[in-house]
C-alpha cells in the first residue's frame, strides 16, 4: 500500500504513514466519516425517493401538455378546472386530443381494521392513447365501478392482489360504493397516499358525489405529430388567456412537482436539513482529527520547515490525509447504505434506489468537505515555526 | 574570494518593550569553507541564536549575514526556503519523523531536491546510512532504535541532500560521552569528504581537539576566536 502511495505521489506518502501509524484514531476517524455519509446517503435517499415517487404518479400518462389551477403544485392538490376550456383548448392549431382527469382520495378498509389511502385518479378509458401500459388493463375500467389498484400499496396483504384479473375481480367498499378490482398496476406508495387507484370519469363521480364531471381538476393534452411542443403550449396560454390556469408541458409540470416536494413540503425541507446536518457533522469530525494530527506533528512538520519545506508541501499532506479518510470513511458507508436503502425500501414502499450519479456525488462531496477540513486545520501549520526547535 | 557565511554588525533582541533583552552584540565573523567551527559559551550566552540566525531559522533584525553569496537580511519566506534546502541541520533533540523508517526519514532530505533522479533516492539513503553503521537498521521506526542510532539517522537526513553547511546544536548533548565523540568524528570525516563546512555548538570539552577553530561567545560577545591567536605572529 506504501509502496503504491509512494509511486502515486512521488513522494513519501506522509500523510498515510503518519494515518496509519496511529490505527486506533484511524478507525475512530474513518467510522466517524462514514457515519456523516450515512446520514447524508439516508437523508439523499428520502429526498431521491421524493422525486422518484412523485414523477413516477406520471409515468402512466403519454402526454405533452398539462393545464391545471394556479394554485395546483402537484397532481392532487389545487382547484378545478372548467371543462370548456378543454374544448377551447381543442380549437387550437396543433392540440390533437384532450383528456380530463379528476382526482381524489379512496379509503379502503382492510380485513384487520387498518385503512389503506388511494390517491385515485378518475380517467376517460375510451382515450387510451392517453397512458402507457404501465396503466394496466384500462379496457376493464370500462365496466361500471371497476378499479385498477396498485399491488405494491403500502398496507396491502404482500399477496391479496397478486392473482386479481377481469375474469377474477376482487370487492371491496369505498366511499359507500362497491368496487370490484378488474386488474392491479404497480407505482408503490408515495408520500401523501398509501397507493394508486384509477377508475372511469363515470366510477369517479359515483364515488365523489360532490364532484362535477365539468370541472376536472386537470385536462391533458397531446399535440400532432410534427409539432413543437412548446410552441403549441404557447399558442393554448394565448388562446385561452386565463391567469387562474397555469398551461404547462408535461415535463415542466413534473419538475415543478418534484421542486415543490423537495423544497416547500415540510417533508422534504427536513431531508434537505438532514444532508446539510450530515455534511457539517462530517466536516466537523474530519476537521477535529486532522488538527489534533497537525498538533501532534507540528515539532516534525517545523524540523521540514526548517529543512526548505514550503508550506505546499504541508497542504499536499494534509489533503492526503483527507482523501484517505474520505476514501477509508466513503466505501463502507456505501455498502451499508445499499443495505439500509433494501430495508428502508421494504419498510416503505417507496422507491428508494443508490443510482451512480447519487454514490458520485456523495463520494465527490466527502473528498470535498474533508479537504475544506484538512484546510482549515492546516492554519495551525503557519504557527509552526523552526526557529524554536533549536 | 568571501567564505560561505559572513556576519556583518549583527545585534539581535528578543521581545519588546520593557521587556526587550539584547542577545547579540555587534558579532563580525568569516567562517571558512569546509572547515569545522565550534561555538562555546556558557548557557545564554547566545550561541543557539547566533546559530538559528546565520542558519535561516530567524529572521535578521539588525546588520547582515551574507549566506552561500546571499544577504538574508530582508529575504523573502520564499528565498529563505531555497537557502535551506542547501543546509542541513543536526538538532539537539534528533526529531526524526516517529511514522517514518530510517530510510524513509533520511529520504525526506533527498525529496526536497526535485530535479533529483527519484529512482537513485534510496540507493543514496541506504549507502550513508550503511556508512553509519545502521546498514541493518534501514526499516526501523525511531522508536526502535537507540538515542545514538536515531542522532546518526538525523545526521544522515541533514547530510544525504549534499549541504553546502552543516549546522548543529548540541548534537552529542543526548548521548553518552563514547557515542558523543563518535558522531561528532562521523560529522566531521563525513564532511572533509564532501568539502561541507560544519558549524557546531558544543559544551563538550572531548570534542574540541577535533575543530579547526574554535569560538568562544559571552553574554552576546565574541570573547575568543582561535583562528585570531593562529594568525596571529
Ligand atoms: N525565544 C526567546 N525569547 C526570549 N528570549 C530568548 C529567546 N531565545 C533566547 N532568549 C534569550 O536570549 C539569550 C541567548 O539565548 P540562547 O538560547 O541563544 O543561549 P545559548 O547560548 O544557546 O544557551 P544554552 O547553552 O543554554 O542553549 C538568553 O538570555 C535567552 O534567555
Ligand atoms: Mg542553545
Amino acid at each position: 500500500m506504501s509502496n503504491l502511495m509512494m509511486r502515486l505521489l512521488g513522494r513519501i506518502p506522509l500523510g498515510w504513514l503518519q494515518l496509519v501509524s496511529n490505527k486506533l484514531r484511524f478507525a475512530a476517524a474513518a467510522s466517524g466519516v462514514g457515519f456523516a455519509c450515512i446520514l447524508v446517503f439516508v437523508q439523499l435517499g428520502m429526498m431521491g425517493a421524493f422525486s422518484d415517487a412523485t414523477r413516477l404518479s406520471y409515468s402512466g400518462f403519454r402526454a405533452d401538455i398539462m393545464i391545471s389551477a394556479s394554485d395546483s403544485h402537484e397532481l392532487f392538490d389545487g382547484s378545478n378546472v372548467a371543462r370548456r376550456r378543454m374544448y377551447q383548448a381543442l380549437a387550437v392549431p396543433g392540440v390533437q386530443q384532450a383528456c380530463p382527469l379528476f382526482v381524489g382520495m379512496t379509503p379502503w378498509q382492510q380485513a384487520d381494521g387498518s385503512t389503506v389511502e388511494f390517491r385515485t385518479l378518475g380517467i376517460d378509458p375510451e382515450l387510451d392513447s392517453f397512458f402507457g401500459p404501465e396503466m394496466g388493463d384500462i379496457e376493464a375500467l370500462k365496466l361500471g365501478n371497476s378499479a385498477l389498484v396498485d399491488r405494491h400499496a403500502r398496507g396491502l396483504q404482500p399477496d391479496l392482489l397478486s392473482h386479481v384479473t377481469r375474469e377474477q375481480p376482487l370487492k371491496f367498499e369505498g366511499l359507500g360504493q362497491q368496487l370490484s378490482i378488474v386488474g392491479t398496476v404497480s407505482f408503490g406508495g408515495g408520500f401523501a397516499g398509501d397507493g394508486f387507484m384509477f377508475v372511469s370519469n363515470q366510477t369517479f363521480m359515483r364515488l365523489f358525489a360532490s364532484r362535477f364531471s365539468g370541472a376536472p381538476n386537470h385536462i391533458l393534452l397531446r399535440v400532432a405529430p410534427g409539432e413543437d411542443v412548446d410552441v403549441v403550449a404557447r399558442r393554448v396560454r394565448q388562446a385561452l388567456e386565463v391567469p387562474s390556469l397555469q398551461i404547462r408541458s408535461l415535463a415542466q409540470a413534473i419538475e415543478q412537482d418534484v421542486k415543490y416536494q423537495t423544497t416547500v413540503r415540510p417533508t422534504g425541507l427536513i431531508f434537505g436539513f438532514g444532508v446539510a446536518i450530515g455534511i457539517v457533522v462530517g466536516i466537523v469530525i474530519v476537521y477535529q482529527i486532522l488538527s489534533t494530527d497537525v498538533a501532534d506533528h507540528l515539532r516534525e512538520y517545523a524540523t521540514f520547515k526548517a529543512m526548505g519545506y514550503s508550506q505546499g508541501y504541508f497542504r499536499s499532506v494534509i489533503i492526503e490525509e483527507a482523501i484517505i479518510l474520505a476514501v477509508a470513511g466513503f466505501f463502507p458507508a456505501l455498502i451499508a447504505s445499499l443495505t439500509i436503502y433494501a430495508v428502508m425500501a421494504k419498510a416503505t414502499g417507496l422507491p428508494i434506489e443508490m443510482g451512480p450519479d447519487r454514490a458520485l456525488l456523495v463520494l465527490v462531496g466527502t473528498v470535498a468537505s474533508c479537504s475544506l477540513s484538512g484546510m482549515i486545520a492546516m492554519r495551525k501549520l503557519a504557527t509552526a515555526d523552526p526557529a524554536d526547535l533549536f | 574570494m568571501t567564505g560561505p557565511i559572513t556576519v556583518d554588525s549583527l545585534n539581535h533582541w528578543f521581545g519588546n518593550g520593557e521587556a526587550r533583552i539584547q542577545a547579540l552584540f555587534d558579532i563580525n565573523l568569516e567562517i571558512q569553507p569546509g572547515k569545522l567551527t565550534i561555538l562555546m559559551g556558557p548557557s545564554g550566552s547566545g550561541k543557539t541564536t547566533l546559530l538559528t540566525l546565520i542558519g535561516c531559522l530567524r529572521e535578521v533584525q539588525d546588520g547582515n549575514v551574507m549566506l552561500l553569496g546571499k544577504p538574508l537580511r530582508g529575504a523573502t519566506p520564499k528565498q529563505y526556503n531555497l537557502l535551506r534546502r542547501r543546509l542541513g541541520f543536526i538538532f539537539q533533540a534528533h526529531n526524526l519523523h516517529q511514522s517514518l523508517t530510517a530510510m524513509q526519514n533520511v529520504r525526506m532530505g533527498l525529496e526536497l531536491h526535485k530535479s533529483a533522479n527519484t529512482a537513485e533516492f534510496d540507493r543514496a539513503c541506504a549507502h550513508l546510512l550503511t556508512q553509519l553503521g545502521l546498514g541493518q537498521r534501514l526499516d526501523y521506526l525511531p522508536a526502535k532504535l537507540s538515542g545514538g542510532q536515531k542522532q546518526r539517522v538525523a545526521i544522515a537526513r541533514a547530510l544525504v541532500g549534499n549541504p553546502a553547511i552543516v549546522f548543529a546544536d548540541e548534537p552529542t548533548a543526548a548521548l553518552d560521552k563514547e557515542s558523543g565523540q563518535k558522531t561528532v568524528e562521523l560529522l566531521k570525516r563525513l564532511g572533509q569528504v564532501r568539502g561541507t563546512t560544519t558549524v557546531m555548538v558544543t559544551h563538550d570539552n572531548r570534542i574540541l581537539d577535533l575543530a579547526d577553530r574554535i569560538l568562544r561567545l559571552e553574554d552576546g560577545r565574541i570573547v575568543h576566536d582561535t583562528a585570531s591567536t593562529i594568525h596571529r605572529p
